[in-house]
């Protein structure tokens, strides 16, 4: 599209990055601001049907669909309050600093198979990366408020997020290793087909490295049972206490958009992504989406898109789920579900996955027969350029060839010099 | 240089901020501002290795920089937490030595940056097209910054790079050592008191 407005149009090709720069940012401000106001709907009838109730029913028809915009307006209309010892400047960039993360991380997350605002092969790195930025937003706004509800549920925060980050990361490292890249479009890619495929198949210890990466995940963005930072029983909202009105609902949409973000990571890392639990786009068109092009394309990618964002809505639901079925931990219980058990757990799993990769020992893939043979024959391998296995076969070769020569290169090993010897 | 470079442009304008917070963090005189204008450049200069197409690098400069951070910025709000926005004023004497260390950084960096050379000319892309080449080529070793670099550590046989396999080992097994013996001092020694009080460990 790029090419057709700089050839055929005649425009400064600088023009015509920044529009398109600028239309990815708004299509991904559209996701996380349109999510915010599904979920925020979502949360209040999972609510208020697990309490028994019906939650809201008016506003905008018969399920209240309308609730949240009738909300934002109520909210657009308060007042924009700041405390009279508060830090002026860091308390009104605080929402800022978290909405800025949660969108950040937005960047890198491909929403199907070429569907990416920022295509970088460090793409998981790089949402987690950023991701754990949006505790300084707030430890930001709990310092600023001058408020000690703010300060303790800042700090609460602070200490469980620096925390989780561990076996976070080592959860997220197990689909690396399986796929052997950390770009979230490859990932993803491998794991099409049948639902077998899925990481989450793999074998045992990937199975249970992802629910020990959805605990992670729910406290690193801080949703209940690991809503310490705003514990309304103790700490009348935490780090929130004092912010109305607008800022307040940045707070929000930061919240909702990490909730979105972790269980689309977890989807691509565990759930096979874009690739639905029957492969029916390569049923139709012949080849999974990444082969195809023109309208084919579109027609399969949009297909995956609702298979992806089914898959993250649900894991989003179960988190409400969660919020409204668990009580609230206590902050040594949280940090010590951390440290003694889901980092231990997720370490296990890890050394479990690699001795499960390095003995070759089977995966969920071979459940089924016939199913992307050429992935499995190259255990270990770099597999980059996944589903190019005309060129990836090759290139394989043609390292193996290398390393070949490259021993024959070397003096002899020493077990071979040994046993010259004997004889 | 006659069009005008998207690149340029941004690099620019990363430079600029990194260098504009690098500054309020010198003359903000709140330990808590220091340390989010601290995150700022650091964030900018990530933001400058993206630009250079050393993704894994900017990635891991948030990581542990900007992350790194985040416990300087905790540790200033405990700090500050009895005595709020303290403010930190620098003594004259502090100034000068602080201005002759930078001084004395800055002469060793501004030829060092000279030495590197100017971004390529379009003269000069054409002459040193076979270098231009082996940089972009798309040799499977050679593709994504994170496999080479992970490669390179290892020292993968085939390639000519010796690895660093052993003093990446050597840092690993240093660091768990400080990790425990920080967590030994660091630890509640509550077991003896509660030895001494039967029935109160329960309360």
């Amino acid at each position: 599209m790029s090419q057709f407005l700089i050839n055929q149009l005649g425009l400064y090709p600088l023009l015509v990055q920044a529009l398109m720069a600028m239309l990815t940012a708004s299509l991904i401000l559209g996701v996380i601001a349109g999510g915010s106001v599904v979920f925020i709907w979502m949360e209040r009838k999972v609510a208020g049907r697990i309490q028994d109730r019906l939650g809201p029913t008016r506003v905008g028809g018969k399920f209240g669909w309308l609730q949240t915009l009738a909300d934002g307006i109520k909210l657009l209309a308060k007042e924009d309050l700041r405390p009279e010892g508060a830090d002026a400047l860091l308390f009104r960039i605080a929402p800022y600093v978290a909405f800025c993360a949660s969108y950040g991380s937005f960047i890198a997350l491909p929403f199907a198979t070429g569907w990416v605002g920022l295509d970088i092969n460090v793409a998981v790195f790089f949402v987690v990366a950023v991701l754990g930025l949006e505790v300084f937003g707030v430890i930001l706004a709990g310092y600023a408020s001058a408020s000690k509800w703010s300060l303790f549920g800042a700090m609460r925060e602070a200490a469980q997020v620096i925390s989780y980050e561990v076996p976070l990361g080592l959860c997220v490292v197990i689909p690396v290793m399986i796929a052997g890249t950390m770009d979230l479009t490859k990932i993803a890619n491998l794991q099409a087909g049948w639902f077998t495929n899925w990481y989450l198949f793999h074998d045992p210890f990937a199975f249970i490295a992802f629910f020990v990466y959805y605990t992670c995940a729910l406290a690193s963005v801080n949703r209940a049972p690991f809503d310490l930072a705003e514990a309304e029983s103790e700490l009348v909202a935490g780090f929130h206490t004092e912010y109305s009105g607008l800022r307040w609902s940045f707070f929000f949409m930061a919240e909702y958009g990490s909730m979105f973000l972790v269980s689309a990571l977890g989807s691509i890392l565990f759930l096979g992504g874009w690739n639905g639990p029957i492969p029916l786009a390569e049923w139709v068109f012949g080849q999974h989406a990444s082969g195809l092009s023109g309208f084919a394309f579109v027609v399969a990618n949009l297909l995956g898109l609702t298979v992806f964002m089914s898959k993250a809505v649900l894991c989003v639901t179960v988190m409400m789920w969660i919020r409204w079925t668990f009580p609230r931990l206590r902050i040594d219980q949280v940090i010590t579900t951390c440290w003694k058990y889901c980092t231990p757990i997720s370490a296990v799993m890890f050394v479990g996955v690699i001795n499960w990769q390095l003995l070759g020992l089977p995966n969920g893939s071979d459940l089924l027969p016939h199913h992307q043979l050429g992935v499995r024959q190259l255990p270990g391998a770099v597999r980059e350029g996944a589903f190019g296995k005309n060129q990836l076969m090759p290139q394989a070769q043609s390292r193996d060839e290398k390393s070949a020569r490259h021993k024959e290169a070397l003096p002899a090993p020493l077990h071979a010099v040994s046993d010259r010897g004997e004889s | 240089m006659g069009e005008i470079n998207g690149h340029a442009i941004l690099f620019l304008f990363f430079g600029i901020l990194t260098c504009l917070f690098s500054l309020a963090v010198v003359f903000s005189s709140n330990v808590v501002r220091m340390a989010f204008y601290l995150i700022l450049a650091l964030a900018a200069t990530s933001g400058l290795h993206f630009l250079a197409g050393a993704d894994f690098v900017g990635a891991m400069q948030l990581v542990l920089y900007v992350g790194g951070t985040l416990v300087l910025l905790v540790f200033g709000v405990m700090l500050t937490a009895q005595n709020p926005f303290i403010s930190l004023r620098t003594a004259g004497g502090d100034w000068v030595v602080a201005a002759m260390v930078g001084g004395i950084l800055l002469v060793i960096l501004i030829p060092v940056a000279f030495q590197v050379g100017l971004p390529p000319t379009e003269a000069s892309q054409l002459g040193g097209r076979a270098d231009r080449e082996a940089v972009t080529s798309t040799d499977p070793v050679s593709v994504p910054t994170a496999t080479r670099i992970g490669l390179g550590l290892l020292g993968v046989p085939g390639d000519d790079v010796s690895g660093y396999l052993l003093p990446f080992e050597i840092i690993s097994i240093h660091l768990l050592v400080v990790l425990v013996g920080a967590a030994y001092l660091a630890r509640a020694k509550r077991r003896v008191t509660v030895r001494d009080t039967p029935g109160t460990a329960d309360v």
